[in-house]
């Protein structure tokens, strides 16, 4: 996988398995201090201290169990190649939070790729999922929570042609928007 | 570039989406799948329901619910994509781009005839 996007876009799927009701999906990037940071964070069943530590590890995940979590070796390796971190933090009953750092400048860092079609992807494909995404750069702030929309839709599905029009572009116009407010190229 | 759009807006569009509804026969929905397990993902299959979504705005196509699943299990085939029609079974289509999936839509899911050359048979 060669964008963040697509990595958000796994980790998120995890959740979706996990049963989570709820996913906040959070994007910031701080350009004076070089970071950039993305947290997967849901409400779900969560994880004992047993399969926490089996989902970092590319060798003992996968085959005999559920295909759940193949892709969180390569995410955590993603950010420690440029010299950032990665974290997971779950509590069973609770949920899960996966987290990864990046120095944001480094020549390592994969591009964020395409956050939009990310979630529009998950909005769209798992109605029943309560979606928060929240992206900053510096002190700007670009927020979408699909609550407000459902309840407006009371029953419409999410591809209806003119919703999954409306959903595209609010998420497009936000996420633009935002970079070139602070002065982002808008495909980084 | 397109303006941000309100929930005003999005009002106007369950309105219209309700009308053409009623205007319709209750024939039931058409159900379209996508895996999007990690082996899915970097095979493309974001792409492929990216594309999906554009056949079914461009073309204003009613009716079909598009979902996506976990890993469906047959990882040499994805990015997998997966038709129902109203009462009749599940069809499942291996390896498919976004060509691929304008020819499902067309053909399969609006046409009703199953698109043989794209099909997983196991």
């Amino acid at each position: 996988m060669r964008e963040l996007a697509l990595h958000i876009l796994d980790i998120a799927e995890n959740s979706i398995s996990a049963g989570a009701s709820r996913i906040r999906i959070g994007v910031e990037e701080n350009l004076h201090t070089d970071r950039l940071k993305i947290a997967i964070e849901d409400k779900g069943k969560g994880m004992d201290a047993e399969t926490l530590a089996k989902v970092t590890d590319p060798f003992i995940t996968s085959r005999t169990t559920r295909k759940v979590g193949l892709g969180i070796p390569f995410f955590k390796a993603a950010a420690e190649s440029s010299e950032g971190h990665f974290k997971i933090q779950s509590q069973p009953g609770h949920g899960t939070t996966v987290t990864a750092e990046f120095k944001r400048s480094h020549i390592d860092r994969m591009p964020l790729g395409d956050l939009a079609g990310t979630l529009q992807t998950l909005i769209i494909g798992t109605p029943d999922v309560h979606w928060i995404f929240d992206y900053r750069i510096n002190d700007e702030i670009f927020e979408f929570d699909d609550e407000p929309i459902k309840e407006v839709l009371d029953g419409v599905p999410l591809s209806d042609p003119g919703v999954i029009r409306y959903i595209r572009d609010t998420l497009r116009t936000g996420i633009d928007e935002l970079r070139q407010s602070a002065d982002v190229p808008t495909n980084h | 570039m397109p303006t941000v759009k309100s929930l005003d807006d999005l009002k106007k569009i369950r309105e219209e989406a309700l009308k053409k509804q009623q205007m319709k026969e209750t024939s039931g929905k058409t159900e379209v799948i996508v895996g999007m397990g990690t082996v899915g993902i970097a095979a493309g299959a974001r792409e492929t329901l990216k594309a999906i979504l554009d056949i079914i705005e461009e073309d204003n196509l009613d009716n079909i619910i598009v979902r996506q699943t976990g890993n469906i299990g047959l990882d040499s085939f994805e990015p997998i994509v997966q038709v129902v029609l109203p009462g009749k079974e599940k069809v499942s289509y291996g390896r498919v781009n976004s060509e691929m999936a304008r020819k499902i839509i067309k053909q399969h899911v609006i046409g009703g005839e199953i698109v043989k050359e794209y099909q997983i048979v196991g």
